[in-house]
């Protein structure tokens, strides 16, 4: 692969006597889909806290874009491109959705010492922001606040605001975790139209997502990433079978 | 949770009513309610400086009252030397209430929650101690302010309705900053910052120099309060600086109702009021206030504005 | 320069303030580590301690019979606060707990000014405590401080057995990680919080009523201990008995020492003028001092809890 956008090399993580990450290696390279796919309690989140900077490893290195940023916290690996949205959905639930989109927006846009003029008349947040909001089917909801949405809803909010920092890598920590066929679909056709403009990292339980949008698939067992590939790879390595798909591929 | 747009009929009517106040207390011949009600305005610039970094940035200061002090004093102090000019003692004060208020901000911020709550007692005491030590200044006994801050030309404060108009303007004035203020971009940091403060650090947003220079702007605000209790009492004290006085503007801000910034100012009258009317009855009436505080918190937590105004806005869509 | 007597002395008078602290700040961390709930009233159960033990002594002439009295009074006056007021508090935010708390300080620091009028109250030495004792390295000390120290190393000692040997302890420690589960296996969890809070009064009624002969008994005493106690919380770390206990002595030893010494050292330095006007201040702003250095390099504290 030419120089990837991210790299973690030898990455260790442990909670008092349990080994959360073991020695574990990820290239992701510039514009794929990367599904990371594992039992429950493989690790994966706390892969993907380690790679946005809320946990520090206890050794080995993450670089982005060419520079380490394993001592950088969240917001400083914000601000150079790396975008998250949570296991458990993480809003502002006491604002509106465009309100919502429209700070993910103003995070990228300047500083934010502006005192005067009111947020919601700066065309340079809102058009954005609504502009996010359309392409995750939730411009009708603009004017709703965040805790009266459905949970799907909140989930496609979580991702116009990810989206609305133009981030280049993507962190989605399993966006479609409770959401319904359709909308799962919906979801799927999203991700999918992000594949070369941006890179993204897919934490999902949802085996035909992962095999529909994958490029490539690690599989994490036990903290300790047991195969990586293509689907086609990952699908038939024995390993695999064994320790996680058993007969559902 | 921004009430930033609505206007119920009452506060057209309790704002034409303290326009009309000094003149309604010469005409009943009680220049007590004068003094009472510039009082209750005084406390209300504080409240409100205290709703933006608690109501709208949950930073639950104890020791905010210590700006009312470091206002007060440097009126007091400058005056004891001589110096009476408004124009100087004024940004002193300003100057002295930010630069406090940024070096506590800078320790405090790096603890939250509880830990916030102690260390900014901690700190309000502190200040309260350095007064107390103060004994060429009154120590204990507080300083004396023979003249009130010249301003010149014909706003001479010595006068009581002067005074109070004063007061009034400023509190409009800083209202109306406040409001601007909440709904820019900067008060959008602090509120998605109370609302999530997870998902605002993981947005990319490096939120500690946003709620110092909160915690600094609020904490000048209440130093300009200082000034004007300075001037209202002629009287600077540390007492003005005591943790309960901290409390008591926590206790205006919740009880007109936090995150609105109307609310602490109807809460600083409700407070005053009450006070007044509970210990012209008795002698003890902190006994009663005590409990009353007490059942405020546990059945009227969204205070006096959350009565008046109940139903959250969305904005616009 | 110093007088090694005089420096024992004040040393001594450290410890002893620090073990008061230590008292205070057990039961808050307590209460805090397991229960959630910041209470600022405990300097009041302290204040109300002082008074209980004042009254007593005052109606049985007897110093130890008033001691014997008051813990358990203080502390039924705390579980009926605790039943009353705080139980509705548990689920609310800290927020809220500040204010009903104050509430109750307001409350009982005017309550104890109607019972028993403005004027601070009088508490004399007990007689078998009046004199002095003489330390090892010839150091005489007032025996009732002594005995304060005593009893306060008597207490720690007792607190870490409870908490680290027995089962009550056991489900302490368990209720500080996991509060559902305990409730889960059977334990009544408001009983326990009760016990917990009724500990924490306990030991707050204790530091109360041993403070009456060397302090003054009067309305609002509690909050300037309450304030060191939090400082003493801060720097130890919440949740840690441990913590406390070493923060607690620690604080003690510098406010003491540094009231006593620092004006004479800054004299020495400086000219009498400013150091006379400076001295004073910066001895009583000095451990706020070591408490903004602290959270400058350690904001979890000196000796946090063990994954609390």
């Amino acid at each position: 692969m030419a120089e990837p956008l991210l790299a973690a090399s030898g990455l260790i993580k442990r909670f008092g006597g349990l080994l959360a990450t073991d020695h574990l290696d990820l290239a992701l390279a510039d514009g794929e889909i990367h599904a990371v796919i594992g039992p429950n309690g493989a690790g994966k989140t706390t892969l993907v806290a380690q790679l946005q900077g809320e946990l520090a490893p206890d050794a080995g290195t993450i670089r982005f874009a060419g520079e380490d940023v394993t001592r950088l916290k969240p917001h400083q690996r914000a601000a150079r491109g790396i975008a998250r949205s949570f296991q458990v959905t993480s809003v502002f639930r006491d604002l509106s959705a465009l309100d919502n989109v429209a700070l993910a927006v103003q995070a990228r846009a300047g500083h934010s010492f502006g005192m005067w003029r009111p947020a919601s008349s700066e065309r340079a947040l809102r058009e954005p922001a609504r502009a996010a909001l359309a392409r995750v089917g939730l411009d009708g909801r603009a004017g709703m606040l965040a805790a009266h949405l459905a949970h799907g809803e909140q989930r496609q909010l979580e991702l116009a605001m990810a989206l609305a920092t133009e981030p280049r890598l993507l962190l989605l920590d399993e966006p479609m975790a409770g959401m319904g066929t359709e909308e799962s679909a919906r979801m799927v056709r999203l991700i999918d139209g992000l594949r070369g403009a941006r890179t993204v990292l897919l934490v999902e339980h949802d085996m035909d997502a992962v095999f529909t949008l994958a490029d490539r698939i690690t599989v994490l067992v036990y903290g300790r990433a047991i195969a990586t590939g293509t689907p086609a790879e990952i699908r038939a390595d024995d390993a695999v079978r064994q320790a996680y798909l058993g007969d559902e591929a | 949770m921004s009430r930033v747009g609505a206007r119920p009929l009452a506060l057209w009517f309790g704002l034409a009513l303290l326009l009309a106040l000094p003149g309604l207390a010469a005409l009943l011949d009680q220049p007590f309610y004068l003094t009472l009600v510039t009082r209750m305005l005084v406390f209300a610039i504080a409240a409100l400086s205290l709703d933006l970094i608690l109501g709208y940035g949950a930073m639950v200061s104890f020791g905010h009252a210590a700006y009312l002090g470091i206002g007060a004093y440097a009126v007091g102090i400058l005056a004891f030397h001589g110096v009476t000019a408004a124009w100087i003692q004024w940004p002193v004060a300003i100057v002295g209430s930010a630069a406090v208020a940024t070096l506590i901000g800078l320790v405090s911020l790096r603890t939250s929650g509880v830990y916030f709550i102690m260390i900014t007692l901690a700190f309000g005491q502190m200040l309260y101690f350095l007064a107390v030590s103060l004994k060429a200044y009154g120590g204990d006994d507080g300083l004396t302010i023979n003249v009130r801050s010249r301003l010149g030309g014909p706003l001479d404060l010595s006068n009581g309705s002067v005074l109070y108009y004063l007061v009034l303007a400023l509190l409009l004035g800083l209202l109306l900053l406040c409001r601007r203020l909440v709904a820019a971009r900067f008060g959008m940091v602090i509120r998605g910052a109370k609302s999530n403060e997870r998902r605002m650090r993981a947005l990319g947003f490096p939120i500690v120099r946003y709620r110092l220079t909160a915690f600094a702007l609020a904490g000048t605000m209440c130093g300009i309060a200082g000034v004007l209790l300075a001037n209202l009492t002629n009287f600077a004290s540390p007492a003005y600086m005591h943790w309960t006085r901290s409390g008591e503007l926590i206790v205006m801000v919740i009880l007109g109702g936090m995150g609105s910034l109307i609310g602490p100012i109807l809460g600083a009258f409700a407070l005053l009021a009450l006070e007044e009317a509970l210990s012209s009855l008795t002698q003890h009436w902190q006994v009663y206030l005590g409990p009353i505080l007490i059942l405020i918190v546990l059945f009227a937590r969204s205070g006096i504005y959350g009565v008046l105004a109940p139903a959250p806005k969305a904005s616009d869509g | 320069m110093i007088d090694p007597q005089l420096l024992a002395f004040q040393a001594l008078n450290g410890l002893q303030l620090g073990i008061m602290l230590f008292l205070m700040a057990a039961g808050l961390t307590l209460v805090f580590g397991i229960m959630n709930l910041i209470n600022l009233a405990h300097g009041s159960l302290y204040m109300v301690g002082a008074y209980l033990a004042a009254a007593f002594q005052g109606w049985t002439g007897s110093f130890l019979l008033a001691a014997l009295l008051a813990v358990p009074a203080t502390l039924l006056l705390g579980v009926v606060v605790e039943i009353v007021v705080l139980r509705a508090l548990y689920e609310r935010e800290h927020l809220d707990q500040v204010l009903a708390t104050f509430g109750l300080i307001l409350f009982f620091n005017e309550a104890v000014r109607i019972v028993w009028g403005p004027n601070a109250l009088f508490v004399a030495l007990p007689e078998f405590l009046s004199g002095q004792v003489e330390l090892p390295l010839g150091i005489i000390y007032p025996s009732y401080r002594f005995a304060i120290i005593a009893v306060g190393l008597a207490v720690a000692l007792f607190l870490y057995l409870l908490i680290a040997r027995t089962r009550v302890g056991m489900l302490i420690r368990a209720g500080a990680t996991n509060r559902a589960m305990v409730g889960a296996l059977g334990v009544d969890v408001k009983l326990l919080y009760t016990a917990v809070f009724g500990l924490g009064t306990a030991l707050a009624g204790l530091a109360g009523l041993m403070a009456g002969p060397i302090l003054s008994v009067e309305s609002g005493m509690g909050e300037p201990i309450l304030i060191l106690t939090f400082v003493v919380i801060v720097i130890g770390g919440i949740g840690s008995i441990r913590g406390a206990f070493l923060a607690a002595v620690l604080i003690g030893v510098i406010d003491t020492m540094g009231r006593a010494f620092l004006p004479g050292l800054l004299r020495a330095a400086f000219n009498p003028s400013i150091a006379n006007a400076v001295g004073p201040a910066l001895a009583s702003m000095l451990i706020y001092v070591v408490m903004a250095l602290v959270l400058a390099f350690r904001p979890q504290g000196l000796f946090p809890a063990r994954g609390a």
